[in-house]
């Protein structure tokens, strides 16, 4: 069976970020991209399950420009077999990417797909969905657990919801986003990294795959949020309700 | 936790030039009265913070490790250098013994009282004064906590020039006192080099305007490096002034392991060849220490797969450019694998796993603690037989609930050898198998029995170890100079006999 696994690559998750004067965004240059945690998680699923024998092949998949290869050899060196880059844009929306991992399923013939379940910059939260919509497959969202049957024809899925855990029996092919608590990703080793540099990645782009790159969605502004204010200690129950009252306008 | 010694087994001990005494109480100096916490109130005024309950002095009575503990009755948190100086001032004129204490992080006893010193604490002096961002000078008072002078460069594209285990509590006063090393070092050299100016209040109560902030100037003797590394014993430092490098944009840490110590030189010897002017740390540690570390931490992980190899290095570069300093990085690993010097490696992919693999090598200060007992040492020595003290000392002490530590920074030739004893007491027949003889090793090969941690109260015997008679003596004489009645962390630092009595 083989695993497609999306990557996206993200400002680094401890990077201090700006938005840029003009606000039509944020200010990347400089700052320090890596692997979306959620994604990292998502590759680390998919070896184990190459490792346990549930899986042959796992293919790592960016959409993006020229730098997404920089993630796809880490995707490689934590275990991936093969690494494919779709040239596009820089701010791609979840539905084009959607369309275009779309056409690698078919391509590939992948039987599962792993994504993160959100991508930091954004926290769209969506990629996933809407693939398994346009493929018409199952999807298990949010997952914390993930248990292939050993027939590879369903999968037992654990998602974290506002309610506590809900388990889900799906049947495969099946897409499955993952969350925080699924698993803690590897280091990356010497070896790997060096085999890892050594790999061909292939190369398409969206055209090839028949799919739009214009966006329905039209970014006006990005701006800071407000600044907190700081905290007021108050010196009287009397003083606090005034300013329920009055300041907050809760009561 | 008192460190009790029947007195002639401390006069043996200091005789003998060894730690773990505690030298009596010198009677010259007056007992802390009403009147004198009186006075410290008025002087402090609505905005310093005074301490006299028992339950609140305990943090500042006891060090970090829990080997020292004093019984001031007084801890005076003054906001200002007037305040400071007001304190000292009147201390001086009666007498009283007065400990300088910042985050008391410290790990030679030197930041709290022996007895009943009164507590002149920083913590309340943590003003940012200013920062210019095109020289990168930071102007600050003494009692700003080193991690948060750190956060503040960062949202300005700066960074301290040292990096500590204890940033999250250590004062940048206290840091100059000590000449506090770290892991930095290697790149951005010690603090006798970054500070650019310091504003000292002297024993006597006289503020000594040091604070420059200036690149060069060769106006005179350079006083204030007396101060940097004097340990609060020749004045206590309330503000500075430093140079502060530019915040690299691109960091790469990398975990490895291999054989042998030789080993570790040759990567060492390697990456200063390869990555050069990027490289800003390389630490070490044994199994030992990385088995500690992985047990007594919670939330620790070993970055690689297999936990067997006798060594462990953390090598990290600095730079401004992300392809740039991965290449390099990359290609240096190759180089080193291909030599057969490694047993495997890992390589952070982003700052999380980054901040993951200090941790380990952070970690096993605190993991010593929580183990148990710890007798601490801290050397410089010639690079080649830097572990061959730890396996020496291996051979010499029973192994049961001991376990003997090497780890440290390799890269400056400072090594941190820890005895650590599960079973949780100091034992005499332990302390006396490692003592003198650590120090004995030491001086013979020249080495240095502080590299960084400073002599404080624990080595307060033993700087003849290191240091000649001669130099010994004209320390003696400056200590005299500017703190004539002695009362400035007095028992610290230099030998009874060298440090001038009267008062």
């Amino acid at each position: 069976m083989k695993i497609l696994v999306a990557v996206k690559r993200v400002i680094d998750y401890n990077a201090r970020i700006r938005v840029k004067a003009d606000k039509t965004g944020v200010d990347t240059t400089g700052v320090r991209m890596s692997m979306n945690p959620f994604c990292e998680i998502a590759v680390e699923e998919s070896v184990r399950l190459k490792e346990k024998k549930l899986a042959e092949e796992v293919i790592a998949v960016s959409v993006g420009p020229k730098q997404c290869q920089d993630t796809l050899r880490t995707a490689l060196a934590m275990g991936a077999d093969r690494a494919v880059h779709v040239q596009g844009g820089e701010s791609l929306q979840p539905l084009s990417v959607a369309q275009v991992l779309k056409q690698i399923v078919n391509k590939t013939e992948a039987r599962m797909v792993m994504l993160g379940k959100q991508a930091i910059d954004d926290d769209c939260n969506q990629t996933g969905q809407i693939l398994a919509g346009l493929l018409n497959w199952p999807q298990a969202t949010f997952a914390s657990q993930v248990v292939l049957s050993e027939d590879r024809k369903s999968a037992s899925v654990t998602r974290e919801v506002d309610g506590g855990l809900q388990r889900l029996r799906i049947s495969l092919p099946a897409v499955v986003t993952t969350d925080l608590r699924l698993n803690e990703p590897r280091y990356t080793t010497l070896p790997n990294i060096m085999k890892a540099k050594r790999k061909a990645i292939e190369q398409w782009s969206m055209s090839d795959l028949g799919v739009d790159e214009a966006s329905a969605v039209e970014t006006l502004q990005v701006q800071e949020p407000p600044k907190k204010a700081g905290g007021v200690m108050v010196k009287s129950v009397a003083e606090l309700v005034a300013k329920l009252r009055n300041e907050a306008k809760v009561i | 936790m008192l460190l009790r010694r029947t007195a002639p087994g401390v006069v043996g001990r200091l005789a003998r030039g060894l730690s773990g005494g505690r030298p009596p109480r010198d009677d010259k100096f007056a007992r802390v009265t009403q009147e004198d916490v009186q006075y410290f109130r008025e002087a402090l005024g609505a905005g310093g913070r005074l301490v006299t309950d028992r339950e609140g002095l305990q943090a500042f009575n006891r060090d970090w490790l829990g080997n020292f503990e004093g019984a001031t009755s007084v801890a005076v948190c003054p906001t200002s250098t007037q305040q400071v100086s007001k304190v000292l001032s009147y201390c001086n004129e009666r007498c009283l013994a007065v400990v300088p204490q910042g985050g008391n992080t410290g790990l030679v006893g030197g930041s709290v009282p022996v007895h009943d010193e009164v507590v002149l604490s920083t913590s309340a002096m943590d003003n940012i004064i200013s920062f210019d961002e095109v020289s990168g000078i930071l102007n600050c008072q003494s009692g700003c906590i080193l991690q948060a002078l750190d956060t503040y460069l960062a949202e300005r594209g700066h960074t301290m020039p040292l990096d500590l285990g204890a940033k999250g509590s250590c004062q940048i006063g206290g840091n100059v006192s000590t000449n506090a090393g770290g892991v930095r070092l290697l790149r951005y050299g010690s603090l006798h080099g970054s500070v650019l100016g310091l504003e000292v209040v002297l024993a006597n109560g006289e503020v000594l305007d040091l604070w420059q902030s200036l690149r060069k100037d060769n106006t005179g003797y350079d006083l204030k490096q007396l101060f940097i590394g004097a340990e609060g014993t020749l004045g206590i430092v309330t503000g500075m002034s430093l140079l502060c490098p530019a915040r690299p944009t691109s960091v790469q840490v990398s975990f490895l392991s291999c054989k042998s110590f030789p080993d570790v030189l040759h990567i060492f010897r390697l990456a200063k060849q390869h990555l050069g002017e990027v490289l800003s740390a390389v630490e070490f540690l044994d199994r030992e220490s990385l088995v500690t570390a992985l047990e007594h931490m919670p939330g620790i992980r070993n970055p690689l797969p297999d936990g067997t190899s006798p060594f462990y290095m953390l090598v990290e570069t600095s730079g401004s450019s992300e392809t740039h300093d991965k290449n390099k990085v990359e290609e240096f690993l190759a180089e080193v694998m291909s030599a057969g010097l490694l047993v495997d490696g890992a390589l952070a992919q982003d700052t999380s796993q980054a901040s993951n693999m200090w941790r380990v090598r952070e970690g096993v200060t605190e993991a010593l603690v929580r183990r148990g007992k710890v007798y601490k040492y801290d050397v410089s020595l010639p690079l080649a037989e830097m572990y061959a003290l730890v396996e020496e000392m291996r051979e010499r002490l029973p192994g049961d609930s001991i376990r003997v530590v090497g780890y440290g920074h390799v890269g400056d030739g400072n090594l941190h050898l820890n005895i650590s004893d599960a079973r949780g007491k100091e034992r005499q027949e332990v302390r006396e198998a490692i003592e003198p003889f650590v120090y004995e090793w030491t001086r013979e090969r020249r080495g240095s029995i502080s590299a960084e941690h400073g002599l404080g109260l624990m080595k307060a015997e033993c700087i003849r170890y290191s240091k000649p008679e001669a130099a010994v003596r004209i320390m003696g004489a400056v200590k005299k100079m500017l703190d004539p009645k002695g009362i400035l962390n007095p028992y610290k630092v230099l030998p009874r006999d060298v440090v001038h009595e009267g008062c």
